[in-house]
């Protein structure tokens, strides 16, 4: 794939596709997470379940990131193996379990050791954090956490009095949570033109608010396709081209998690990461075998195996298009 | 493949009991497993119009194969509707579209709040597990929550929760806001059924297996439990039931242990 980036990743300049005046925003997953994520920083990874952005998890590993705020609604495993290769000072999420598969065992230590600081949320309460920083309010309401003894271990879980009067015309209280403007959101999609354009299909989650509400953000993408195609339907583009700072190419870089239509989730591997988990020591050898010691995600696809691959394979299932009509 | 004769298996026997408690239902918000299979029997037989709601956005699925999670792809392939998640838990949820959400903890207590988040002190806990996911949303906003509980003893139905992750209707309420749905209206477990009608009650018991005791089911409870009058004798899964399971809902037994 011809990515057009300079040695350093650091001071490209916006540039054209031949016949269009769109920037090209392509460049490795390398460039990409050196020149947008910086220690410290708050780094959201977002992918409901679909599309978890593994491999620019792995990236960040090899580049040896420390101090971040890693922000996600499910936890999941890209997460733990972060944790363990000491990426993660404080993490923001919603779900902590690996899935249905068991437990993240290097989490439940830190967490257990008193070595992570956790801001604990719901999912809904995580959605609206993104909504409101995606629309730059202050705060954003719900109607959860009444009761909850979430709010005495999360001071960011605030109760207000509505303006307006209840139902009942007496006054009526309501939980908000604060926005959330993270420095750079990672998503996984399965396409994109050369300046951003997104085409995401199946679970959508939370990307285009995770995206919008971020100061930069990075799409890494199955595959990049001209710029026609994303406009033979734009219904389909979930996230603009506006919205976004850097797209890679990194075929199956969402695995063990899943892209509608290219291959299927890796169950067998959220199983056993159940038990890689569970020992550090174990767990340190996969991050070297698997991590550190695959040069980028090619290698670790390629080490993976072809057989690997063919068990996650599926089988075609196209939508019928849609006619958006040409004016005569 | 049919061997109606074998005696069920507890997980057939709580898909069953759920299952019935979904007639006349509409809309159930569930996860994969025991909830899924309780909706699909009842799909097939009390509520013929039961639409199942992912917590993944996914509405009106037909899946070729039995999904292992409520994100596994073959929900997604030839499904009504998939919902970002501002539309799910925002329009679907909070809008107030679901009749019933199935719900799992670790603990419950009797006025059916629940804890996913830790057993021990959250700030250092013993056990740290999932939270809760969209578990609060589900409780707040669904017109009533069933809870499964497969294991039914003191610790797991206890009379002090070590932390409330999901109130129901009445710490809602103390809290100073105002409750929207019943909370958890029943409870299934291998012993029995329990039950109350919404804000202000307790759970009670009001039905067990063919040969459970009160009293065992008081000691395996971890508060005073209140016993319904007319207490009842739940019918065991009938053979229509059993070979549905069996047969159409999960031919494989991948959820049927």
């Amino acid at each position: 794939m011809d990515t057009q980036t300079d040695a350093t990743g650091r001071t490209t300049r916006a540039r054209t596709t031949p016949g269009t005046t769109a920037p090209d925003k392509t460049m490795s997953l390398r460039d990409a997470i050196a020149r947008y994520v910086h220690d410290g920083d708050t780094v959201c990874v977002e992918g409901f379940t679909h599309l978890i952005p593994t491999a620019a998890g792995h990236e960040i590993i090899r580049q040896g990131r420390r101090g971040l705020t890693v922000v996600r609604m499910t936890a999941d495993i890209v997460v733990d193996q972060m944790l363990a290769a000491d990426c993660v000072t404080t993490l923001v999420s919603s779900f902590v379990g690996n899935s249905s598969a068991g437990s993240l065992g290097e989490l439940r230590r830190r967490v257990e050791d008193g070595r992570l600081t956790f801001e604990e949320y719901s999912h809904y309460g995580m959605v609206c954090r993104y909504l409101a920083g995606a629309q730059r309010l202050p705060f954003y309401p719900l109607r959860s956490y009444g009761g909850s003894d979430l709010p005495r271990v999360n001071g960011q879980l605030r109760k207000v009095t509505s303006p307006y009067p209840g139902p009942d015309g007496e006054p009526e209280h309501v939980y908000v949570v604060p926005p959330v403007n993270p420095d750079v959101t990672i998503v996984h999609a399965q396409r994109a033109d050369r300046s951003g354009n997104t085409h995401v299909w199946g679970l959508t989650g939370v990307q285009a608010e995770a995206v919008y509400a971020a100061r930069t953000a990075i799409v890494v993408v199955e595959e990049i396709v001209d710029a026609s195609v994303v406009r033979s339907d734009p219904n389909r583009t979930l996230i603009p081209a506006h919205a976004v700072d850097a797209v890679v190419v990194c075929p199956r870089g969402a695995h063990p998690s899943f892209a509608q239509g290219y291959y299927d989730r890796d169950g067998a591997f959220y199983r056993e990461w159940a038990h890689i988990s569970k020992d550090p020591r174990r767990l340190a050898a996969w991050l070297d075998e698997w991590v550190y010691g695959t040069e980028d995600h090619a290698a670790y696809v390629s080490k993976l195996g072809r057989d690997h691959w063919e068990r996650l394979a599926v089988d075609e299932a196209l939508s019928i298009p849609v006619d958006y009509g040409r004016r005569r | 493949m049919t061997v109606p004769a074998l005696a069920p298996t507890s997980s057939e026997v709580l898909a069953v009991v759920a299952s019935r408690e979904l007639a006349g239902k509409r809309t159930v918000f569930a996860g994969i497993g025991l909830p899924t299979l309780a909706a699909s029997l009842a799909h097939l037989t009390v509520a013929p119009g039961l639409e199942v709601v992912y917590e993944s956005g996914v509405c009106g699925a037909h899946p070729s194969h039995l999904p292992e999670t409520i994100a596994d792809s073959v929900l997604i392939t030839d499904a009504e509707a998939v919902i970002s998640m501002p539309a799910l838990f925002g329009y679907v949820l909070q809008g107030g579209h679901i009749d019933v959400g199935f719900l799992g903890a670790a603990q419950i207590d009797r006025w059916g709040n629940l804890n996913s988040s830790v057993i021990g002190d959250w700030h250092r806990p013993d056990v740290r597990l999932p939270g809760s996911g969209g578990a609060i949303e589900v409780m707040a906003n669904s017109r009533e929550v069933f809870v499964v509980m497969r294991r039914h003893e003191p610790r797991s139905l206890t009379d002090a929760l070590d932390f409330c992750t999901s109130p129901g209707p009445d710490r809602a309420r103390a809290d100073g806001i105002r409750p929207r749905g019943a909370g958890v209206t029943r409870v299934i477990t291998e012993l029995g059924l329990l039950a109350r009608g919404g804000p202000g009650e307790e759970l009670r018991l009001t039905a067990v297996h063919p040969g459970v005791t009160v009293d065992q089911v008081r000691a395996a409870t971890g508060w005073e439990l209140d016993v319904a009058d007319g207490l009842a004798v739940i019918e065991p899964p009938t053979i229509a039931e059993l070979r549905l399971l069996r047969d159409t809902v999960d031919p494989d037994r991948i959820y049927l242990r």
